[in-house]
């Protein structure tokens, strides 16, 4: 392993508790990757029989409005003091969000409240006047991808299948993506740091992968909130997809994995885009490179099965991963939903092949 | 006759103690490694005459000869003042009395993997100045970690000075020049190369250091670009992807070269804050030796008979220094005469 990775990630290393947890959701992972999320409550309660606590009584954090622009900032604070305040009152102090930018949310206004009590005394006010409710500070406050690597070594023991490439023999060539959230507003916050963040890397390497730095690493999947949700800006998100693509094409990567729900769709669902503008597919065989979330991954090298992880709504196919892998897999329940009724199947892209 | 500890055996120490010698005083050089010269021994040749280090060194040690004792591999423990003299407990377990003490503990490079986004550490063709100079010793061309020619490369300017990312506000004052004789040095043994240059202001301020400036560009075709550099990645030929900006132009560009040097700036030496506290003396907030005056008394400290010179009282060309520690020696003389 690299030594001076090494080093840098000594100097990121944070607290994550080991038990008793209370998740709050990603309004972009619910709706584009479901499966994301129940993947990663049947780990915990399941497969590393942790508490973790489901609140259906919670919110958005407002971040997307909040970064828009449309919510005011008191508004998020005291959105994020009601979350705070379920956790308090089911008994609960270790905080998990499933979503990237919520995580930064998050750490941004406990920056804030800590620097400016007075903003946090006001928003307990604000709390109390609007709902009756008070709340204590999380006493621990780490993102759900966090949770996946400092289980990753019970979860490689528990694993059916290995990040290896069945038919060569050899490491599957993983590209890890971080959510910008994540750790480039409070490095000392993440594992890893913001230049060269273990978190994923970690995960990868201990399940048989192979970890590749390509140019773009750094770069943004496109997102941006007012990229994307200004459709006159939209040119920026794809060029981005396109750029962190085109960076990484010649290491012929089998999987992209990031910790982001944003991440997941546009590096997924960008490649459609791309390859219908521009006629560009990213592997050789015309499928283009699965993407995966922490989750979602770690719920394939456990065993449970794709279709339950929800991979079939991923734009880009997962079956070629799952071939590589050794997955066992009933190709024709692809599109079937509970109790086996049809979920109907997508319309076909023009050049992106799927299966 | 008064017995003087001069604390670091680099080029400050050595001119120091050769001065406070000839005017007859009882000199100890205490340095912490095992040779003289300190960081200059890393150097191939000096700007801006392109003079071996190695003849410098050479000099000083023949001056010094037989005239100084020379402690090495030992440092300062603690300290006791006692009838206006300073008593000195050493690494190894001795004990010596001074009558006045001059630090010159010099500067160490400033370690570059702080500058996580340049990869240094990580991508094997990041380097350092400091590593640069080392290469130079072979007198060969110069190669990548990768052993290919390098064929283009880029120097960034600054690296860990006017920083305030990573706490270091202050210019380093050598490193502009440095690069410039780098390049220079790079041009003649890699002929048909092309270097760039990344600074965010050039400080020629000396004799002769544009007329470097001005031979790089019009001998050697080197080009200087005002600029920044972003992020370091690494291309799956092991080739570097650099991204800037073009701060003149305010835009941004990218760069693939073979070989990138990082001009390393100077910070405190480790043991430098250390003496500072067992002497009681203040540092400023750079860290460095805070002097009792600027302009009239730079080489006293806030506390009777210590002093201090070289780059332990801020960042200095060779030739300041030099001329710092024979300023340190005749404030010495001067502490004991109107005594």
């Amino acid at each position: 392993m690299n030594r001076g990775k090494q080093l840098i990630w000594q100097n990121y290393q944070k607290e994550i508790a080991d038990d008793h947890f209370f998740y709050v959701r990603s309004c972009i992972r619910q709706n584009f990757f479901p499966g994301a999320e129940a993947t990663f409550l049947r780990i915990l309660k399941d497969v590393l029989q942790k508490d973790v606590y489901d609140d259906p009584d919670h919110t958005t954090c407002t971040g997307i409005g909040y970064h828009t622009d449309i919510v005011p900032l008191e508004t998020t604070m005291t959105v994020v003091a009601r979350q705070f305040a379920l956790m308090t009152e089911k008994g609960y102090s270790h905080f998990i969000p499933s979503c990237v930018t919520s995580f930064g949310m998050y750490l941004e206004i406990l920056e804030s409240w800590h620097n400016h009590p007075e903003v946090l005394e006001q928003v307990r006010k604000y709390l109390k006047e609007a709902t009756g409710r008070s709340f204590e500070l999380p006493a621990n406050i780490v993102h759900a991808s966090d949770i996946i690597y400092k289980f990753r070594s019970e979860i490689a023991q528990k694993a059916k299948y290995r990040l290896i490439n069945r038919y060569t023999g050899q490491p599957l060539r993983v590209v890890e993506h971080i959510g910008c959230h994540y750790a480039k507003m409070f490095p000392h916050k993440s594992v890893g740091g913001a230049e060269f963040p273990r978190v994923l890397a970690g995960i990868i390497e201990e399940w048989g992968g192979e970890v590749i730095d390509y140019p773009e690493r750094r770069h943004c999947c496109g997102f941006g909130f007012r990229q994307y949700f200004i459709k006159a800006n939209r040119g920026y998100t794809f060029s981005s997809v396109k750029k962190k693509l085109d960076s990484m094409q010649p290491y012929s990567p089998d999987l992209i994995v990031t910790n982001c729900p944003g991440c997941n769709v546009f590096l997924d669902k960008g490649q459609y885009v791309i390859s219908e503008q521009e006629g560009i597919v990213y592997d050789e065989n015309g499928y283009g490179i699965p993407v995966l979330s922490s989750e979602e991954l770690a719920g394939l090298v456990l065993g449970f099965d794709p279709w339950d992880i929800g991979l079939q709504v991923h734009q880009v196919s997962v079956e070629p991963l799952l071939d590589k892998m050794g997955v066992e897999y009933e190709p024709e329940k692809k599109y079937l939903g509970k109790e086996n009724i049809p979920l109907g199947r997508p319309l076909q892209p023009t050049v992106l092949k799927t299966i | 006759m008064p017995r003087i500890a001069v604390i670091g055996g680099g080029i400050a120490g050595m001119e120091a103690a050769i001065r406070l010698s000839n005017l007859n005083f009882e000199v100890d050089i205490i340095e912490k490694s095992f040779s003289l010269g300190g960081n200059v021994n890393n150097w191939h040749v000096l700007f801006p005459d392109h003079s071996p280090a190695r003849l410098l060194i050479d000099q000083l040690k023949n001056q010094l000869r037989d005239k100084v004792n020379i402690l090495l591999g030992t440092e300062v423990v603690r300290t006791e003042y006692n009838n206006q003299q300073y008593i000195l407990h050493l690494s190894d377990g001795t004990r010596l009395t001074f009558d006045a003490i001059v630090i010159t503990t010099g500067f160490k490079v400033f370690p570059a993997q702080r500058k996580e986004e340049y990869g240094y550490s990580i991508y094997p063709n990041v380097i350092t100045s400091a590593q640069l100079e080392e290469l130079f010793q072979s007198e060969k061309p110069i190669h990548t970690a990768d052993h290919r020619m390098a064929n283009r490369i880029a120097f960034i300017h600054c690296v860990g000075s006017r920083d305030d990312k990573i706490g270091n506000r202050y210019c380093s004052k050598v490193c502009c020049v440095t690069a410039v004789k780098q390049a220079m040095e790079v041009a003649q043994r890699n002929p048909g190369s092309e270097i760039f240059l990344f600074y965010m202001d050039l400080r020629m301020y000396d004799r002769h250091f544009e007329d470097l400036y001005f031979q790089a560009q019009t001998q050697y075709g080197i080009r200087f670009v005002r600029g920044r550099l972003s992020e370091v990645s690494e291309k799956s030929d092991a080739r570097l992807y650099l991204k800037l900006e073009d701060t003149l132009l305010g835009k941004p560009l990218r760069l693939t070269v073979d070989l990138l040097v990082l001009m390393v700036g100077m910070e405190p030496a480790d043991n430098s804050p250390q003496l500072a506290n067992l002497f009681s003396i203040p540092v400023g907030t750079d860290r460095f030796i805070q002097p009792e005056n600027f302009h009239l008394y730079k080489n006293r400290t806030s506390r009777p008979g210590v002093f201090v010179a070289g780059c332990a009282s801020g960042p200095k060309s060779i030739g300041e220094t030099l001329a710092d520690a024979r300023s340190a020696a005749f404030e010495v003389y001067n502490f004991f005469n109107n005594n």
